[in-house]
């Protein structure tokens, strides 16, 4: 590549990271310039009117605290669950051959065609009635279902990746198939279930029909958000946004290297 | 067809020498193999010749054209990849058809090239077919139709057969060997299987570290290697190398008297598996079998020589069992003289 | 090990994940469908009938394709683009793939409060608007009277926050075209362009197929950005299901909606699996 064409190139590259990075920027400028930093005009890029008060004063406003801990209670149940059904459905597709296999694929990839979120509006009379509406459970199964296709799909890549002769080779040295599986798969695999968990809890972390839907009282932070949202005072919408981001972006950089290859593979 | 002058190409990455200072004149239509372990800049070469890969220093001149600085699509050369890269959504026919359709030739041309080319490599049949419905050995073919469809002055090859299994190997060896004969281009090929260069070069090149060691013909480069890298790379099994100490212009081999290139000093004598004759009465030089290996057409022998291990031919239906003393008796003149210490020939005082 | 036992194994592993999406997913999605055609009980298209007879429902219809038809083909091609620039790139294509898939962790909503941090009427771009001497104050854009504005306001957000899932996708289909077919074309006389269009995009044309159908599918559900950005501003399906589940308490009509946006989701990936098939012979 010649000169002009190389400066194109890095300036393409890197306007493409400040238009991803920049406006994460503003919002946090937002969250924290309170009430004066929203109604400052001009807006200036530097941060003039930033304080922790704004920010404090947001975490401290009834219902924010206790939608965090809904939103982390409901991701965490999430997280476990899609990891306990889909890791073991992953196995079974990556190391047998049987029938109903395709199929099993088959209702995975169909539930991507639907809007999944939108099947929470029945469940909400069901829920009702076992007693489920309005907890951080019943929003944590509707996330499993979003989330465990990915989670069993991604699995089953990960064992694809470990060779089977390795789990022979334990047999032939005397294990069982559990004690193979425990010994010898699980912990090359761990890194990669540990980034399918990770992503599930962003994933119901950052779900915001469903949630709405089912929650009134204990509501996650999303809708607790979603509901607020038009009689807030914009600082505190910044804010709100803001403390909906910086989680997701922490655990994200965390699974950075396998980010990558999970969608890729998911998306097959 | 053309002839290729390389001249003093030189590539480095970062720290490391991949290549250093190669010249090379390949005349128009001759068929040169780059042989040479993995690591020794071989394939660095073709990719550099190719456009593939930028290089350090030096040119690449073909048919009086300088090339060094000409884009890889305007360079007009072919190439068969060792993983054959036929493109999959396309059928055979617009496979090999490929190059000829970017020189934007015209669709009788087209038609008449694709036809020879396939007639050649035996893949009528299969024009209409996809890539995915081939076998390994036609895929390879539609390849090498490819590159000849547009009858360039170079012909690149990297490791073509590598993939192949031994059998289809040794067949597609004696196809291309004909084949390319025919259409007489100027060949590169690229390999690490010395059988594969013996068999189908004018010239081997061999390399090692960066370097061309020897180039010459395969029978000047088996039988007569400039170091013991070349005797021990070139031929199956590899040349035998024995220390000896030359005194009074003789050495003495266990009662065997032959006569020293040099009046003193120490050498290695490169022998040749076959070179020996053996005697059973145990006369020359002292051999103590370790294993025999009965390999149909000769037996090969793995043993000890005052303490160096060497391989020895026999014939094949003989008995040997292990700790069997034979002697053996060098032929003369086919032993290769390396001075101990550099591992290099020694001048040939006669011509063989 | 091919006991009974280990033949029963797979299904046992795949048995508790099948319940489950079996209870979550095909119950609720059978349950929405009778939902949407039954009104108190009774089989009727009562529910239908109410929606589109709804002031806001042509607007929804509208807006929802109108924001899908412009927001995937940009996010294709601009991430075709970058997967190709990721792939030039000679060090450091760790970092700025990090960068650009940073949005995938982010929730529709949280994006559409950033670009509302932007795009507010004191908000960021009028600030560099003003300075640049093109407005004389702070100047609103996502206001009912402005909807043109408003649809480029939702339009640059959904661009922002959704192009990383596009791109992900895509890089992944390309890393796995071996470099040799490019080599090949190059050796043989095809410029870059070329290249492109004849070799790269063919072999390209499964992860084209899953991106398309898994972001128009995504597309269609757009909610939380909407409602971020231009509140009710801006009618869209899944928005107006919301509504009428949440503030009319009609769950029916709601399932009426669902059921649209279903049938339209699965004619859209019925169309990609068509329009984008590979012959089985042409797989690489």
């Amino acid at each position: 590549m010649n000169a002009l064409r190389r400066t194109v190139y890095f300036t393409g590259i890197v306007a493409l990271c400040a238009w991803v990075l920049v406006p994460i920027y503003f919002i946090a400028l937002g969250a924290f310039g309170g009430r004066i930093g929203v109604f400052r005009w001009p807006k200036s890029i530097l941060p003039t009117d930033t304080s922790l008060a704004a920010m404090q004063l947001f975490l401290q406003v009834e219902g924010v605290g206790q939608a965090m801990v809904n939103s982390i209670i409901a991701a965490c149940i999430t997280m476990a669950l899609s990891i306990a059904l889909g890791a073991p459905a992953g196995y079974a597709l990556a190391r047998f051959t049987f029938p109903g296999q395709n199929a099993y694929r088959l209702l995975i990839l169909l539930t991507r065609a639907f809007p999944l979120a939108i099947l929470a509006l029945p469940l909400t009379v069901a829920f009702i009635r076992i007693g489920l509406y309005d907890t951080a459970f019943g929003v944590a199964l509707i996330h499993t279902a979003l989330a465990l296709p990915f989670a069993a799909l991604v699995s089953a890549s990960l064992f694809q990746a470990i060779p089977r002769e390795l789990e022979e080779a334990a047999w032939v040295f005397g294990c069982t198939r559990l004690q193979a599986f425990l010994k010898v798969v699980l912990p090359l695999a761990l890194p990669g279930i540990a980034a399918t968990a990770i992503f599930a809890f962003v994933i119901s972390w950052n779900e915001v029909f469903a949630a709405s839907v089912l929650t009134v009282r204990n509501r996650t932070l999303t809708a607790y958000l979603l509901t607020v949202l038009a009689e807030s005072p914009l600082h505190f919408r910044f804010a709100g946004g803001f403390l909906l981001i910086v989680p997701s972006i922490v655990f994200i950089f965390a699974v950075r290297k396998y980010l990558f290859a999970m969608w890729g593979i998911a998306n097959r | 067809m053309a002839d290729i002058k390389i001249d003093k190409i030189a590539k480095t990455f970062g720290n490391a020498r991949a290549l250093d200072e190669i010249t090379l004149d390949i005349a128009d239509g001759e068929f040169i193999a780059l042989l040479g372990p993995s690591g020794c800049g071989k394939t660095t070469l073709l990719r550099i010749i190719a456009g593939l890969e930028t290089r350090s220093a030096g040119r690449v001149i073909i048919g009086g054209r300088d090339i060094s600085d000409t884009p890889t699509r305007a360079r007009g050369l072919a190439m068969v990849f060792q993983n054959y890269a036929v493109f999959p959504h396309m059928t055979v026919y617009e496979n090999v058809a490929f190059g000829l359709r970017m020189q934007k030739a015209d669709e009788a041309r087209i038609k008449a090239q694709v036809a020879r080319a396939a007639e050649l490599l035996h893949i009528e049949p299969y024009l209409e077919r996809y890539p995915a419905k081939l076998s390994g050995g036609q895929r390879q073919r539609v390849a090498v139709a490819r590159a000849l469809a547009v009858e360039p002055p170079v012909l690149l090859m990297d490791e073509p057969l590598s993939n192949l299994d031994a059998l289809l190997r040794l067949e597609m060896r004696a196809e291309l060997k004909a084949v390319l004969r025919e259409a007489g281009t100027t060949t590169i090929y690229v390999t690490h299987d010395q059988t594969e260069a013996m068999g189908l070069a004018d010239r081997i090149a061999v390399m090692h570290g960066g370097r061309i060691v020897q180039i010459d013909k395969p029978t000047a480069v088996y039988s007569r290697p400039k170091t013991t890298f070349v005797g021990g790379f070139v031929g199956s099994p590899p040349m035998n190398f024995l220390p000896v100490t030359a005194a009074s212009g003789a050495i003495d081999l266990d009662g065997l008297s032959l006569a020293a290139p040099r009046p003193e000093g120490n050498l290695l004598a490169g022998i040749r598996a076959e070179d020996f004759a053996l005697s059973h009465s145990g006369e020359g030089l002292a051999f103590d079998v370790m294993v025999a290996e009965p390999l149909g057409s000769h037996t090969l022998l793995t043993g000890r020589s005052h303490g160096q291990m060497l391989r020895v031919v026999a014939p094949p239906n003989g008995d040997y069992p292990a700790d069997t003393r034979l002697g053996l008796k060098p032929d003369p003149n086919r032993i290769v003289w390396m001075d101990a210490a550099s591992g290099e020939a020694l001048r040939q005082e006669t011509a063989a | 090990m091919t006991t009974v036992r280990s033949r029963l194994l797979p299904y046992l592993l795949l048995a508790p994940s099948v319940a489950f999406l079996a209870a979550l997913f095909l119950v609720p999605l059978i349950q929405t469908i009778t939902l949407s055609f039954s009104e108190d009980g009774v089989p009727s298209l009562a529910n239908y009938t109410r929606m589109v007879s709804d002031l806001n429902f042509g607007l929804a219809v509208r807006n929802t394709f109108l924001l899908v038809l412009t927001v995937v083909p940009i996010q294709i091609v601009m991430a075709l683009a970058m997967a190709m620039m990721l792939q030039k790139l000679p060090r450091g294509r760790d970092v700025v793939l990090w960068i650009w898939t940073i949005p995938l962790g982010i929730s529709d909503l949280a994006a559409g409060l950033v670009w509302l941090a932007i795009l507010q009427d004191r908000g960021y771009l009028n600030s560099a608007l003003y300075g640049l001497g093109l407005i004389d104050g702070p100047t609103a854009w996502l206001t009912y009277e402005t909807p043109v504005a408003l649809f480029f306001g939702v339009l640059v957000a959904e661009v922002w926050r959704a192009t990383a899932i596009v791109l992900v996708i895509l890089f992944a289909g390309l890393q796995l075209i071996p470099k040799e077919y490019k080599e090949a074309a190059e050796v043989f006389g095809a410029r870059p362009w070329t290249t492109f269009v004849r070799i790269t995009l063919p072999l390209l044309k499964p992860s084209l197929q899953t991106a398309l159908i898994l972001r128009t599918v995504l597309a269609f559900e757009v909610f939380a950005v909407v409602y971020a950005i231009g509140g009710t501003n801006f009618p869209v399906l899944v928005g107006e299901a919301y509504n009428w589940q949440r503030n009319y308490q009609n769950t029916g009509v709601a399932a009426a909606y669902a059921m649209l946006i279903v049938a339209i989701s699965l004619g859209a990936t019925v169309v990609f699996l068509w329009a984008l098939r590979t012959k089985p012979e042409q797989q690489a």
